[in-house]
């Protein structure tokens, strides 16, 4: 996340993800066996973070919507699992040992989707990252670093959205509520404290808020707050304050 | 925060607007510049260095980049 696209950041932090991992049982199981306790762990499930962990040691629940066994090699089994945000995968492949009764650990471990962000689209390495930024600022060439930094709106697609009028943009900026009337266009099941990307009609990021209605309501209310922004991204000044315009007649 | 994975929605439409070209920009649109202000990078990082390594290196790296920060790790293996 480069400067101000830093600002989203706690929201990427609590997405979904998707995983590839390794894990290398301590026994041999039936392959039934193996895939029948596999599935049993779709579903919510409890777990405390480990010692070495930045958060507080408490047991809590955590959602794996999907888990499938894709591969079996000898004792490896190669696991997807696309999970809440803060799901230990560690933990999740001891535990499937522990319920087979052979025991198991994790051997290796990819992310492979982080909310928006897959590994389908615009994954680079340091190299590319480096050589890029070299090409660019010695002899100008702007092709590779537009290919190797995506645009912050690519980090929120997944997130519902709002698309305001040019005269609501500002006060955004600046933090300020938006009302009901300042919106143009929105995604339909938001619901009162869902997170959602707050956008202008160029397809510019201005800021991730908070619902304070449902879209339904959104749609329909003549005045109110419809979001409370929490995480400004745009700049103020990009858009012209437009604080006193003037209502127009409704046509 | 509620968050509920892959729900597909429509879009409702409120009003209809015009926006002015004289300020603000398509993201497809930024230079370079621009891009270094609001802009990700999806890195797939080597398995030897940490994420705290590897943010500190392209700070080196990218001097005009004021903030750089990293979107999560996968906890140390």
């Amino acid at each position: 996340m480069l400067n101000r696209a830093v600002k989203v950041l706690p929201v990427l932090l609590k997405e979904d993800k998707e995983y590839v991992a390794v894990m290398r049982l301590h026994g041999d199981v039936s392959e039934e066996e193996l895939r029948k306790v596999v599935k049993m762990f779709e579903a919510p499930i409890y777990q405390r973070p480990p010692l070495r962990s930045a958060v507080k040691r408490a047991v809590r629940i955590r959602r794996i919507y999907k888990i499938d066994v894709l591969e079996i090699s000898g004792r490896d089994v190669l696991l997807y699992v696309w999970c809440e945000a803060g799901t230990y995968i560690r933990k999740l492949c001891h535990d499937i040992g522990e319920i087979l009764g052979v025991g198991a650990h994790m051997q290796e471990l990819r992310r492979i989707r982080s909310g928006s962000l897959s590994e389908k689209e615009g994954l680079v390495t340091l190299h590319d990252v480096v050589d890029a930024y070299h090409f660019w600022k010695e002899n100008g060439d702007e092709e590779a670093m537009k290919k190797v930094i995506l645009p912050v709106e690519k980090a929120v697609e997944h997130l519902p959205k709002i698309v305001i009028r040019d005269s609501a943009v500002d006060a955004i900026c600046h933090g300020a509520p938006l009302a009901a009337p300042g919106i143009l266009r929105l995604d339909s099941k938001i619901r009162v404290g869902d997170y959602v990307a707050i956008f202008t009609l160029k397809g510019e990021l201005v800021a991730i808020g908070e619902a304070q209605m449902r879209s339904e309501q959104m749609v329909v209310a003549k005045r109110g707050i419809a979001v409370k922004p929490r995480f400004v991204v745009m700049k103020p000044g990009t858009y012209p304050p437009m604080w006193k315009k003037r209502r127009r007649q409704a046509s | 925060m509620r968050f509920e994975p892959r729900q597909v929605r429509e879009v409702l439409i409120r009003d209809e607007d015009v926006t002015n070209p004289e300020y603000g920009k398509p993201p497809s649109e930024r230079s370079v510049e621009e891009l270094l202000e609001y802009g990700v990078i999806n890195l797939d990082k080597p398995v030897g260095p940490s994420s705290h390594e590897v943010v500190a290196w392209l700070k080196r790296i990218f001097t005009d980049v004021r903030k750089i920060a990293h979107a999560g790790t996968l906890g140390g293996l």
